[in-house]
């Protein structure tokens, strides 16, 4: 402001010079002054662009000898790159091993509840002396089977158990993983404030544009603005509902 | 009862596949998004479909609108299950005709919940 405050009072002075030598009659006088006041006008300019220019010039060449973001720029995205995949690799391998195990041990627990509701019934039997000598020797080989099955069928089971809680693991290295992106990318974002307040008015409306359309799509993260967004399965059928279904 | 899932997450396909083989649905397919769900839904003869939304190559709400607009697919039922939970999409969704909606993460007692309310629906 400092600056244009005397280029203010110039122009006024130059402005009255105007008008007194159009009172005058000096029109080439007043032509004159014209053409100076125009210049003075496109000065400002030039000087209001020549300082952005210099200002942008100079924060690029710092970003540019700055060796975190050239380092950032060459290394570090990339290497968040192969992270983030490498996520989405554990956090796979996590869920097929999970499952894996529960497939194993669902018809495992299936054959367990069958065999015990079988013996049971043929127990009670016994119980209510229904069960003839022959019966009830079939009956005890069937129970000794049973239990001896029983141990095998149990351990296989703790350790599928175990296969679910290891395959858990993914959680620590994954979450040290994305933490560290996270740090990355707010650098970047407070560097890319920088720029955007130095460069200007425009490029924050196209920041704004392209959030949005980065946020349209993908599930809704707590925390962060998605816009009318559900809160559930009831939220679901209660707006479903209201559209006569 | 054949049924057609179509989601770009194998996990998730399996999550599914394993919850509809629990509901007693044996006969499950899967494809990893529109454009190879689309001709199997086609060719295939299926009697429902389980769509995700947000999928590359074809998204699951043209998936939906392709078979309602295929006069050999158009009654068939579809549920999607997705993480799409804006309510234009939702109302979209509904707009397209979709015949019930999930948004994940889900249970398998809602999934068998809308899956049981369609096939009430078909059959009435």
């Amino acid at each position: 402001m400092s600056q244009v405050q005397p280029q203010t009072n110039h122009q006024l002075d130059l402005a009255r010079d105007i008008v007194a030598s159009l009172e005058a009659g000096d029109e080439q006088g007043a032509a004159n002054l014209i053409v100076q006041l125009a210049g003075a006008r496109d000065s400002i300019l030039f000087q209001e662009v020549g300082r952005i220019t210099r200002e942008l010039h100079d924060a690029m060449n710092s970003f540019l000898s700055d060796a975190k973001f050239q380092d950032m720029a060459e290394n570090q995205f990339r290497d968040a790159a192969e992270r983030l995949q490498f996520v989405i690799e554990t956090t796979e391998q996590a869920a097929n091993t999970t499952m894996d195990a529960v497939e194993t041990a669902m018809p495992l627990a299936d054959k367990i509840h069958d065999d015990a509701e079988r013996l049971s019934q043929q127990w009670e039997r016994f119980q209510s002396r229904q069960l003839g000598v022959e019966d009830f020797r079939e009956l005890t080989a069937e129970l000794s089977d049973f239990l001896q099955q029983l141990q095998g069928d149990t351990s296989s089971l703790q350790g599928k158990m175990s296969d679910v809680l290891m395959a858990q693991g993914f959680q620590d290295i994954t979450g040290q993983i994305i933490k560290k992106v996270i740090t990355l990318v707010q650098d970047v974002e407070q560097r890319l404030i920088q720029l955007i307040r130095i460069s200007g008015q425009n490029s924050e409306k196209d920041s704004v544009k392209t959030d949005r359309i980065a946020k349209e799509m993908g599930p809704a993260v707590p925390g962060v603005e998605h816009g009318n967004v559900v809160s559930g399965q009831d939220d679901v059928d209660d707006l479903l509902s209201s559209l006569g279904f | 009862m054949k049924i057609l899932i179509v989601d770009d997450f194998s996990t998730m396909r399996r999550i599914i596949k394993n919850l509809l083989r629990d509901l007693g649905f044996t006969n499950t397919h899967e494809a990893d998004d529109g454009l190879t769900g689309l001709p199997m839904l086609q060719n295939g003869n299926f009697d429902f479909l389980i769509t995700d939304w947000n999928m590359p190559g074809m998204q699951g709400i043209d998936l939906l609108k392709a078979v309602r607009a295929d006069p050999k697919l158009a009654s068939l039922p579809v549920l999607m299950v997705t993480a799409e939970s804006k309510r234009e999409q939702i109302v979209e969704a509904a707009q397209a005709g979709v015949n019930g909606y999930v948004v994940k993460p889900f249970t398998a007692g809602t999934l068998k919940e809308k899956i049981d309310k369609i096939f009430e629906r078909v059959a009435a």
